[in-house]
């Protein structure tokens, strides 16, 4: 077992590889009450198309969505219960890029463990069952895309992408989620559900041998093979359209912008690249930058202006949105301010503030298990430690941002989605 | 193991402070205790929003921003929240613990000042508020309240209290009227905000690795402006014992495609300061409050009647509100099931296995909340405007002791107030 300090940051880490192929990661925690596990697969949304022991195959837009509602039903009835009968809070989440299953509790966090890992390693799926998740899903789906939110980010995913997956939707529509059957599920779990394509996390008052110990029991105990995924051809970084637009029923408009990046490769350099775009975006357009103070003295976004960096295999890019009267002025503000940045470049001072800020900020989100857990899962598909960024922050230098603003923030690389109210 | 200590500060404000090592941050908060008033609500809900926009050291967000990017991006929001009939109105603030700032800085003193300057000593114009700033934040609180009704779910709820309570201060909203928001003035703000620093009683609640007297230190310097207050009394919160004798019945048509029934109930003068209230807060777990319970295991899975069916306790106004989302049709078949769930737990027909979920899910939930400094400064918000001590861990043993007897006996009290229901426009 490999014993990893971050002493920067007050945290320790054990990794280790059980013989079937999976990564446990523990975080000790033992001045805390609760345990929080975190048990993910690198499977999600946007991994339609694969190969399988030679064999390509297409599945339908929300299998891995509709996959995860399925998992908690056992031969003897349903995980949730039990968990939540031992106390404890379970959940799970499809994300583009991975579908991950956790639960937090006080008490029997052993037993809870167990439960755990044993319904998301052991799929029993029926073809009624299916029908009637079917229904379920469909019923979830209408209300997302009643969701103002997911629609001008959905939008904004087809106005940057021209192919890449990252536009469909997670869950599927009513239409994909209806070829689903109990085979392509089992077809998928098999796939994707090996040991070897999944990791475990744990924070918590625990110790990092027993939980693996614990997973050495319960899940199987030898790898299988891994499905090789496909993105389709890499993107142009150019912007499939500059403008989308929808009305909905809102009470002022909502907007999305986006700025393609260049898709990244594995590893240290990626966490870099994601680290200087946050710090980019914080310059350009953050909480303490002055195009921010102007916009929101002029009435142009108001407290739910957000903005963050995402990155998946494939796409890379910076987005920011909220509400405004006239988002197409934020998005000509944006880009002059850019502008000025090529120019001039940015300020001394508020580079080194700015980082002092961040850095904090990172830190501070380390309270929560679950974004030490997730951080982690997400991280190490990617191929990095989530906490390299306490040591790597220092390195980051003002003109990496710079140039980052330079070359992404241009006409061609910018869509803008909004959805506006109906009329009358 | 953390230690908690409350202390006076000034006559009227309080300070509760939580000794641990265990987070990476610092979490400090300062709210004042208002009255719940339609008249007040509000004004009051505004100045915390007026006075974030700027100070007179720190006239704009821009260089508040700086400031507290210098701090390591720390946050300091404007809150305002609801407890019983107590506007709670203030300021939470999460700092970096000074463990791990980069050069050994100590960030508790300036955080604390930070806040103090942000309430105490405001960018003014003409010895008021400025009217930019009154103009802009009053649009958004404005705002705000009309946003209420895009959650169907939570709008329900607040429209129910507002129908059962119409005669008690708990029916105002938090935010208060768009009414009397839109009627402020710099000047009446001003005024009132003078009024609130004399009279609201004020609870600081800190939590992280400063011990007490560093914290106890540090506040008095930053709040020094407050020693100087009138009678500060923390405001009462008064319970309605019965329901009449038929439950009001309130119905709204929106434009929407999923009806939204609410119930509301009184629990015959069950609130946290007596001694049932471990039994109540049991049986409201068991009647809607988890993923075991009633509610949902048979109104909504079992029978399919709703979409979701929950149930909440208001511990200090003592009401239990019901919350489902159903189809217009099913109106009467949810209600009379729901009801029906409330009468077997009545008679006593109480299972083992939910019972000690109950029991487990609520244990669980309260120990969780000592992880969580967020959820910490919440629990001791609600005990000092309830004037509690009573400690979470003392809380958990209450509810070891709970027997389906005494749930059976809490739920007997319970009576149907008021019938909320949302549907959709005819034709």
């Amino acid at each position: 077992m490999e014993k990893l300090e971050f002493s920067q940051v007050g945290e320790r880490m054990y990794k280790e590889k059980l013989p079937n192929g999976l990564t446990v990661f523990v975080f000790p925690k033992p001045e805390f009450q609760k345990g929080y596990a975190f048990f993910a697969t690198n499977y999600g949304g946007m991994d339609m198309h694969f190969c399988l022991d030679g064999e390509w195959h297409d599945t339908p837009a929300g299998v891995a969505h509709f996959l995860e509602h399925k998992m908690f039903d056992t031969k003897e009835g349903n995980a949730l219960q039990d968990l939540a009968a031992n106390g404890a809070s379970p959940n799970a989440f499809t994300s583009s890029a991975i579908t991950g299953y956790y639960f937090e509790s006080t008490e029997k966090f052993e037993e809870n463990l167990r439960i755990l890992l044993s319904f998301v390693s052991v799929p029993w799926f029926t073809p009624e069952s299916v029908d009637k998740e079917q229904g379920i899903i469909g019923q979830e789906i209408g209300m997302i895309e009643d969701d103002p939110e997911w629609k001008v980010f959905m939008n904004l995913m087809a106005a940057l992408y021209q192919n890449h997956p990252i536009r469909v939707s997670v869950a599927g529509s009513v239409e994909s989620i209806s070829h689903i059957t109990a085979d392509t599920l089992y077809a998928c779990h098999k796939a994707f559900y090996d040991p070897a394509n999944m990791v475990l996390c744990v924070a918590g008052p625990v110790e990092a041998e027993h939980i693996c110990q614990v997973a050495k029991e319960i899940l199987p105990k030898e790898a299988g093979p891994i499905a090789a995924k496909d993105y389709g051809p890499q993107e142009s970084t150019r912007a499939a359209k500059a403008l989308v637009e929808e009305k909905m029923e809102v009470s002022t408009p909502i907007f999305q912008l986006g700025y393609k990046g260049d898709a990244l490769p594995q590893g240290e350099e990626r966490l870099r690249s994601q680290l200087v775009g946050e710090l980019a975006l914080e310059v350009l357009l953050g909480n303490s930058s002055p195009l921010y103070a102007k916009l929101y003295r002029q009435g142009l976004i108001n407290r739910n202006f957000s903005y963050g960096c995402e990155s998946y295999p494939g796409c890379f890019f910076l987005c920011a949105g909220g509400e405004s009267k006239d988002p197409e002025a934020v998005r000509e503000a944006i880009a002059q301010e850019a502008g000025r940045i090529g120019r001039d470049g940015v300020d001394g001072k508020l580079w080194e503030r700015v980082k002092k800020g961040v850095y904090g900020n990172k830190v501070r989100g380390l309270n929560s298990f679950e974004n030490l857990c997730v951080g982690q899962a997400q991280a190490f598909f990617a191929g990095y430690d989530f906490l390299d960024f306490a040591a790597l922050f220092a390195s980051i230098t003002k003109k990496e941002a710079e140039e980052m603003i330079v070359s992404w923030v241009t006409q061609e690389r910018t869509a803008l989605s909004v959805v506006r109210p109906k009329e009358g | 193991m953390s230690q908690v200590t409350r202390r006076e500060l000034f006559p009227g404000v309080w300070l509760r402070a939580v000794h641990t090592d265990k987070f990476k941050s610092a979490y400090l908060s300062l709210t004042l205790l208002c009255p719940l008033d339609k008249d007040t609500a509000g004004p009051n809900a505004l100045i915390p929003a007026v006075l974030r926009r700027g100070t007179a050291v720190h006239p704009d967000m821009e260089s508040l921003s700086a400031a507290l990017d210098e701090l390591y991006g720390g946050a300091i929001e404007p809150v305002v929240r609801k407890k019983g009939e107590t506007q709670c109105v203030g300021f939470v603030a999460s700092f970096l613990d000074d463990a791990y700032t980069l050069k050994g800085e100590k960030i508790l003193e300036s955080a604390a000042a930070l806040l103090g300057e942000i309430l105490l000593n405001p960018y003014t114009q003409d010895g008021c508020f400025c009217p930019d700033y009154t103009a802009g934040e009053k649009q958004n609180l404005i705002d705000r309240i009309r946003s209420q009704i895009n959650d169907k779910r939570t709008y329900a709820t607040q429209r129910l209290v507002q129908e059962m309570c119409q005669y008690e201060a708990f029916g105002v909203d938090k935010l208060g009227s768009e009414e009397s928001v839109a009627a402020v003035t710099p000047q009446s703000l001003w005024q009132r905000y003078q009024q609130l620093l004399r009279q609201a009683a004020v609870e600081v609640y800190y939590c992280g690795s400063a011990d007490a007297d560093r914290v106890e230190a540090a506040l008095r310097s930053a709040l020094a402006p407050l020693e100087n207050g009138g009678e500060r009394s923390v405001p009462d919160c008064q319970v309605r014992l019965t329901a009449g004798p038929e439950p009001l019945m309130a119905t709204e048509e929106l434009d929407v495609t999923q009806g939204k029934l609410a119930l509301g109930f009184r629990t015959g003068g069950q609130t946290c300061w007596e001694e049932s209230y471990p039994a109540l807060t049991m049986m409201n777990a068991i009647f809607g409050g988890t993923t075991l319970s009633k509610l949902f295991l048979n109104v909504r899975e079992k029978l399919s009647l709703c979409y979701y069916a929950s149930s909440s306790l208001e511990k200090q106004k003592g009401l239990v509100l019901v919350s489902s989302g159903i189809e217009f049709e099913k109106f009467d078949t949810a209600k009379n099931e729901i009801l029906a769930q409330l009468d077997a737990i009545r008679r006593g027909e109480i299972e083992p296995w939910e019972l000690e979920g109950a029991r487990r899910t609520l244990i669980g939930g309260h120990l969780a909340t000592l992880d969580d400094q967020g959820r910490q400064e919440e629990f001791w918000l609600g005990q000092a405007v309830a004037g509690l001590d009573t400690t979470i861990e003392e809380l958990c043993a209450q509810f070891e002791t709970v027997t389906a007897e005494q749930v059976a006996q809490s739920a007997q009290k319970l009576e149907l107030d008021t019938i909320y229901f949302l549907k959709g426009k005819e034709g």
